[in-house]
């Protein structure tokens, strides 16, 4: 499952050029000399008092105001080389919009977002920006201090939203093309606008009640408030985007069936559903939930506020939750919320090695979490009912580097402990969801059940038929699902009216 | 949203719904499950699927009211709409010519049942179907039963009906007279651990119906893990059907009864607020 490296397109470098050599653009950049804006330090993102939203969903970040936005927009020095745009998975024109922020025109600032990022208020929530466009920051370089690009995408669209009028574009006149796409979740849901605004008839078929996939029941409001998801559903709708929850594809219909009903393409983002277990003694233990489940019940099912709503979740004591990635962070954070005296991350490496947000580390650190690192459980132990009481846990210690470059932990011999606990969340990852692959035998699927497509093209070993998000890649990000859903769109296009694709994947042998 | 064609009390306590689902309906095959909410506060609650008209276009599916979510089903008329109705789910049960089969039902296992006695009797079997009921009154789709069946049984604790023996043991009495190739047993999960202990010196291949709780019902959050045979299933994706013999029991009773508080608790809270 890796990439290539690649290249800035030439009609990318071109639109950026002629961006950079507008005349507003240059006199904005002579109005503040390059050595003042170094100067400028960056606004911190306002956010609530540890104390007080450590009890609550609602959201940490309260997002920056108009004027520190624009202030932060000063910052950024609209370098010639952009590489931000390089550093972002789906090539946003960081600079125009960042600049148009600047000079206070913020219609036209989310117009050139919308261009390239149908989820632009998501985006600004969760993706990780300090691997990405920020990483790669000019002014990073230069004062060890990126631009705020997160925080500032994140403005543009909620101002846009609190303004209450969501920018439609033209739609061109329809090309009587269907398109089917499996899976509301951010994949499905980039694809399905790029279609839209393509002039195709786009179907979402979504397996549960809400569209949103993980962002619906897996990233909690705290960190994604629902309403910012349904304001993006909802502008998807008014492009004519239509949604069919409930709809399992492989169970209600299979793709076969609904090559039938006449679409001409399908967009597989069914996502990583299937949660990995740790494979230890004692995991059946009523009290152990795996990351998929503790969420679900919570997020989707609303089980905080049980039991106005019918689905209970267990209140934890003393919660644990395995792993160190940002679903880790989210379960931990949410035991806390719920009532949790300790809640406690436990991971088998050390706090460099955490796949997780920086940012999602020091939210939950500032909470009150705790963290265990270099342990790993090796046994669950419950009581005479069959309840989680405790876990054996062993200690590691770090190695040499493994294959994705981070050291391997080894297990200390001896070093046996246990830890009470009457809760523990398996947040250690998911595979690919085995439903279409199971029901659809032409396709061609790798070693982790993973959909295998061409990289360049998103387009599977099936004719017409292409894939992004996590069902091609594993458990990934946000961000790189709809980088994914980018290309697929792009290609589905050129593929509706030439009946052609460049490059996909050899057809399975029989 | 689908639409409710018919909601009516079979017998007390066990309801049938109708729903309108032409999608569904096309694809049902005997084993499979849905699931249903009845509200948009309410729980996704797995339903072994009952019956299908593929010509109306309705599903079927007969509850037993239990906790808050089942008892605003069963408060739900014609023309009512559900935010959630959704499958078919789950394998299909295995249907092929065995011999003679033993197709048995408890509760709302006795519509489960239906479908499969069906299909067993086209598929050539001879089929004996034995039922479970607390009490005569308590049974309901006998005809429809009795019309895909070669022998009929009703296992009831008063005299009404041929045997007062608990079905288990009504089981034991067959198998001993006859050559039974195999059974299938849907109900609540004494019923189905017990018929797997009756048949299991006899090696009869025991077909059970788990029950766990479920959350989304695709193998999204593995709330439904079961031990079969030593290894951790999904009853959702890899079953609802697994071999009774080789099922870990005792973990399945554990784990249904994982929530009884809080079902106590919310149902006696939604009842105040619903019948104040």
């Amino acid at each position: 499952m890796t990439e290539n490296k690649k290249q800035m397109p030439q009609e990318l470098k071109e639109k950026l050029r002629a961006g950079f050599n507008l005349e507003w653009r240059k006199e904005l950049r002579k109005s503040i000399p390059v050595k003042e804006r170094m100067k400028l330090s960056r606004k911190k993102m306002p956010e609530r008092n540890p104390d007080e939203r450590n009890t609550d969903f609602t959201e940490v970040n309260l997002g920056l105001d108009l004027k520190k936005a624009q202030e932060e927009a000063q910052r950024c020095m609209d370098c010639a080389n952009p590489q931000c745009v390089m550093g972002c998975p789906v090539g946003i024109d960081i600079p125009s919009f960042i600049k148009l922020i600047e000079i206070g025109d913020f219609v036209k600032s989310i117009r050139v977002l919308k261009e390239t990022n149908g989820l632009p208020a998501i985006c600004g929530r969760v993706c990780p920006q300090e691997t990405q466009c920020e990483d790669v920051c000019t002014m990073k370089k230069g004062t060890g201090i990126p631009v705020a690009i997160g925080n500032l995408e994140r403005f543009i669209a909620d101002y846009e939203r609190e303004q209450g009028e969501m920018f439609i574009p033209e739609l061109p006149p329809p090309t009587g093309k269907k398109v089917a796409i499996l899976g509301a979740g951010p994949a499905g849901l980039t694809v399905a606008g790029d279609l839209a605004r393509k002039g195709h008839k786009v179907t979402i078929f979504e397996a549960l009640h809400v569209a949103g996939g993980v962002l619906v029941y897996g990233i909690p409001e705290f960190r994604l408030p629902k309403k910012i998801l349904k304001a993006e559903v909802d502008y998807l709708i008014k492009l004519g985007v239509e949604i069919k929850t409930n709809f399992v594809v492989g169970k209600t219909a299979t793709m076969e069936d609904l090559k039938k009903e006449g679409y001409n393409a399908f967009f597989i983002g069914t996502g990583a559903g299937l949660p990995n277990f740790m494979r230890i003694p004692g995991e059946n233990l009523i009290g152990v939930y795996s990351a998929n489940e503790y969420l679900t019940r919570v997020n989707l099912m609303h089980a905080y506020a049980f039991p106005e709503y019918d689905t209970p979740v267990f209140l934890a004591k003393n919660a644990i939750v395995l792993g160190g990635g940002n679903v880790a962070m989210d379960s931990v954070r949410t035991a806390k919320r719920l009532g949790a005296k300790t809640s406690t991350i436990v991971y088998r490496r050390s706090r460099v090695e955490m796949p997780a947000r920086v940012e999602e580390v020091h939210h939950a650190e500032e909470e009150g979490i705790k963290f265990h690192f270099l342990t790993t459980p090796t046994r669950f132990i419950g009581d005479d009912n069959g309840r989680l009481k405790a876990m054996e846990c062993l200690k590691m210690e770090l190695g040499e580097p493994d294959s994705s470059g981070r050291r391997r932990p080894i297990p200390i011999e001896g070093s046996e402990f246990i830890m009470n606990c009457d809760m523990a969340v398996v947040a250690i990852g998911n595979s690919p969801n085995p439903l279409i692959p199971q029901t659809t035998p032409e396709l061609k699927v790798g070693r982790w059940g993973n959909v295998e497509v061409d990289w360049e093209t998103m387009a599977t070993s099936m004719e017409g038929v292409f894939a992004g998000g996590d069902i091609i890649r594993g458990g990934a990000t946000v961000i790189l699902a709809m980088g994914d859903a980018r290309v697929a769109a792009k290609e589905i296009d050129k593929y509706l009216s030439t009946k052609k694709v460049q490059k996909k994947v050899p057809k399975k042998k029989k | 949203m689908p639409k409710i064609l018919q909601r009516k009390r079979l017998v007390p306590n066990v309801h049938l719904i109708e729903i309108e689902a032409p999608e569904i309906a096309r694809k049902c095959k005997p084993g499979q499950f849905v699931i249903i909410m009845p509200d948009e506060f309410g729980e996704r609650i797995p339903l072994t699927i009952g019956d299908w008209d593929e010509d109306k276009g309705s599903v079927t599916v007969v509850f037993i009211v239990v906790g808050t979510s089942t008892h605003k089903l069963s408060l739900l008329e014609e023309g009512d709409e559900v935010p959630v109705f959704v499958g078919p789910l789950g394998k299909v049960s295995k249907i092929e010519k065995f011999g003679t089969v033993v197709c048995s039902g408890g509760c709302f296992g006795i519509s489960a049942i239906y479908p499969i006695a069906r299909a067993m009797k086209k598929a050539g079997n001879k089929v004996i179907t034995l039922l479970d009921v607390k009490a005569n009154y308590l049974l309901y789709w006998e005809e429809k039963l009795r019309a895909v069946s070669d022998e009929f049984f009703v296992s009831a604790r008063d005299d009404f009906f041929n045997c007062k023996d608990y079905v288990p043991d009504v089981l034991k009495n067959i198998v001993k007279k006859e050559k039974i190739d195999r059974v299938v047993s849907i109900g609540c999960t004494y019923l189905m651990y017990t018929s797997s202990q009756a048949t299991r010196s006899k090696g009869i291949k025991t077909i059970v119906s788990l029950n766990p709780i479920m959350v989304d019902g695709t193998g999204m959050c593995g709330a439904c893990r079961v031990t079969v045979d030593g290894k951790t299933k999904f009853a959702c994706v890899d079953g609802p059907d697994f071999d009774g013999h080789l099922v870990d029991w005792e973990e399945l009773f554990a784990r249904r009864k994982s929530y009884f508080d809080e079902e106590i608790h919310s149902l006696s809270d939604w009842e105040k607020k619903t019948f104040p």
